[in-house]
């Protein structure tokens, strides 16, 4: 493989694969704490929404990504308190959430423009490519992944702080405690509802985050079903990943790079099955599933939230 | 469950199975041709119903038919009613809403997705007094009409303005599914960039869907990696020419006129302009002069047409793509005449020759100067 080729390739990959990072590891926050959110796809698309609107009417980019932070939290407030303080069915209710919110994205989008149309087509601020001094002059990975917009470089932090705080934080272990197990957490004086609120509203402020990169960096602008099924695609790699963030960069990169790898062949005049390609990534996700579901083990040593979807009550035994 | 419950749900088995081997063998209904006499004053407007696919939103396939309805909006003023019922799916999602306003008596029903040809044929079989009008498919019927455009006619005269613009000679293709009307389009566009340019060539790729603003662009992106300067596109929505754009290149836009969403780096678009074709219709069936048919539309019909170029296309080559939109008016001379050699430089179609409908309705190769593969 030639260095610009894969040059092109890290580039394309990580810019491709940051909305679908940020979403990801908002469920994994969720999930560890054992609340199942589907309503991804619908957070993602309200997050992407509002962020150009509110970027294309005030001007600030500052202000769009707060928006869609906090349009993320708030859509995913009503699923915590929904399968935290109602105890409904999670499923049903993040299917909900994301009908809603897509629904509620795509009326919007016709008419959040300028004087009440659409705003399809309209050209707003954009999150451009911010080259970092010194490291974006390194050969390969300077020009990849060193000349990215600023969302982008937010991973490089976030990543590796949710890895850490998973795993070497007592607040982490309390969040995997509660999604392992909450009796015992409820026991060791956690109030597991407040944590499940807390995460599941953080997984929310982080897909909407990655609606935002959408709209605001990698297909500037709002168009109709923006996200193509990338919500979904992230509730699939949390699974492809194990509930583990580092995990997840590859998993992002692999599911979030796939087509432009594949594109990229095409253009180049190799012929490839790009239906076989396209599936390649699912279909390592039902291997994952299959693994952990049969091995315990490896279901135990990459801890997989075992009190995942299921509502807790103090009253009720287990 | 108890075992009277069993029972009762047994029992109701059975019961459907006798009901449904009695059921009388279904007899075709005699069908008549739709009473189409002119219509009395007090039974106007006529009542027009869309069905579209996606939002009109997109700025491109949608966007196209409900511009067209609204100049039929305009048009007609009183006598016309219409509606639409938007991002509606292929199948059986499709044979539902048809059969809603078939079932509210609207007089015609457009529906503008090749996926709905076989719902609004089911349909229109149900409802022989209503009126139907398929875009893009083959199936007709006494009531059901199928109505499409030559849009390659306007994209071999965006070939000529690709060609002509192109300095590294390699123009980038972003295509939907390789089935013979986006391989017409490639060839047609290709005929055209290669009448002024034959050094240039046209490289496909294929994204296998016709919505996918995310998919189109990295396509695009692809491409232009490649080293194309012009990007072309045959999908739904303004992504490519939009990665063009951001890349300070040229791009040819479809559908709809994308310079106007995109900027002057769209150098123009082979465009659909349903407005003639719906005022048409609505006039005939006003008129009661509306019969079935199958048309399919060409640069003198307005169906399809080119839109206005950008101002950095030079005057020459405006005057060559006007030269040529004047053979394919004014002379028995089509894109697809001969001389025409496949991608293997083989001769396709001879000196002399020209293409039938029937043979561009099925087309499933390239020619010279594609790269890719034809599905």
């Amino acid at each position: 493989m030639s260095v610009p080729l894969l040059t092109s390739l890290l580039s394309i990959t990580a810019r491709a694969g940051t909305s679908l990072l940020y979403a990801t590891l908002g469920e994994i926050y969720a999930e560890r704490s054992g609340i199942l959110n589907l309503g991804v796809e619908g957070m993602m698309m309200l997050g992407a929404v509002s962020a150009f609107a509110v970027a294309f009417h005030t001007g600030s980019l500052v202000l769009a990504v707060v928006t869609a932070l906090l349009v993320g939290t708030a859509l995913a407030a009503v699923h915590a308190f929904l399968s935290v303080s109602l105890r409904a069915n999670q499923v049903v209710s993040g299917l909900t959430i994301t009908l809603f919110g897509t629904g509620l994205a795509s009326f919007l989008g016709q008419r959040l423009g300028p004087g009440g149309t659409r705003l399809v087509g309209l050209v707003g601020p954009a999150l451009d490519r911010l080259p970092i001094p010194y490291l974006s002059n390194l050969p390969v990975i300077g020009p990849s992944l060193f000349h990215q917009d600023l969302l982008t470089y937010g991973l490089y932090a976030g990543v590796p702080f949710a890895a850490w705080y998973l795993y070497k934080t007592r607040a982490g272990l309390y969040l995997r405690a509660v999604g392992e197990n909450p009796e015992t957490a409820d026991a060791m004086g956690i109030r597991v509802g407040v944590t499940r609120y807390l995460y599941t509203m953080l997984g929310g402020a982080l897909a909407g985050l990655g609606g935002a990169h959408l709209s605001l960096a990698y297909t500037r602008g709002w168009t109709e079903n923006i996200t193509g099924g990338r919500g979904w695609i992230a509730v699939a790699l949390v699974i492809f990943a194990m509930w583990d963030p580092l995990r997840a960069v590859i998993g992002a990169g692999l599911f979030g790079g796939i087509n432009a790898v594949q594109f990229r062949m095409q253009a180049a005049g190799t012929t490839v099955p790009a239906a076989l390609l396209n599936m390649f990534p699912y279909v390592a996700t039902i291997v994952v599933l299959v693994a952990i579901t049969w091995w315990e083990t490896l279901r135990k040593r990459v801890g997989a939230p075992a009190a995942l979807a299921i509502p807790y009550a103090r009253e009720e035994k287990g | 469950m108890s075992k009277r419950l069993w029972g009762s749900i047994g029992f109701l088995v059975v019961v459907a199975l006798l009901v449904g081997a009695c059921a009388p063998p279904a007899t075709p209904e005699p069908t008549e041709p739709p009473v189409d006499e002119e219509i009395a004053d007090d039974e106007l407007p006529v009542r027009a119903a869309f069905v579209y696919i996606s939002p009109p939103g997109d700025l491109g396939w949608t966007y196209e038919h409900d511009r067209g309805r609204l100049m039929l909006e305009a048009e007609l003023g009183a006598l016309v009613e219409t509606a639409y019922m938007e991002d509606v799916g292929d199948g059986p999602d499709a044979a539902r809403v048809v059969r809603q306003y078939a079932q509210e008596g609207w007089d015609v029903i457009f529906t503008t997705s090749f996926g709905y040809m076989e719902p609004t044929y089911e349909v229109a079989e149900e409802f022989p007094d209503v009126r139907f009008e398929h875009c893009s498919g083959y199936m007709t019927r006494e009531n059901m009409s199928t109505y499409f455009g030559r849009i390659y006619q306007p994209r071999y005269l965006s070939g000529i303005v690709a060609g002509g613009m192109t300095e590294e000679n390699l123009i980038g293709y972003v295509a939907a599914f390789p089935i013979p009307e986006v391989i017409r389009g490639i060839n047609a566009f290709t005929l055209g960039v290669r009448s002024v340019n034959p050094d240039a060539e046209v490289r496909v790729v294929w994204t296998n869907t016709w919505y996918g603003p995310v998919l189109e662009r990295e396509a695009a992106e692809a491409l232009l990696d490649q080293g194309a300067d012009i990007i072309a596109q045959h999908q739904d929505t303004t992504e490519p020419q939009k990665a063009a754009e951001e890349r300070g290149m040229l791009s040819i836009g479809y559908n709809s006129d994308m310079r106007q969403f995109v900027g002057d780096s769209v150098l123009t678009s082979p465009q659909w302009n349903w407005g003639t074709y719906y005022i048409d219709t609505v006039r005939d069936i006003i008129d009661g002069t509306w019969r079935t048919s199958q048309f399919w539309g060409d640069l003198e019909s307005g169906v399809v047409m080119l839109a206005e170029m950008s101002p950095l296309v030079p005057d020459e080559l405006r005057q060559q793509v006007e030269t040529e939109r004047e053979r394919i008016l004014n002379t028995d001379w089509d894109v697809f005449c001969g001389p025409i050699n496949d991608q293997d430089g083989n001769e396709a179609v001879a000196d002399g020759v020209c293409l039938s409908d029937e043979e561009m309705l099925n087309m499933d190769w390239f020619v010279e100067g594609v790269i890719g593969e034809p599905g």
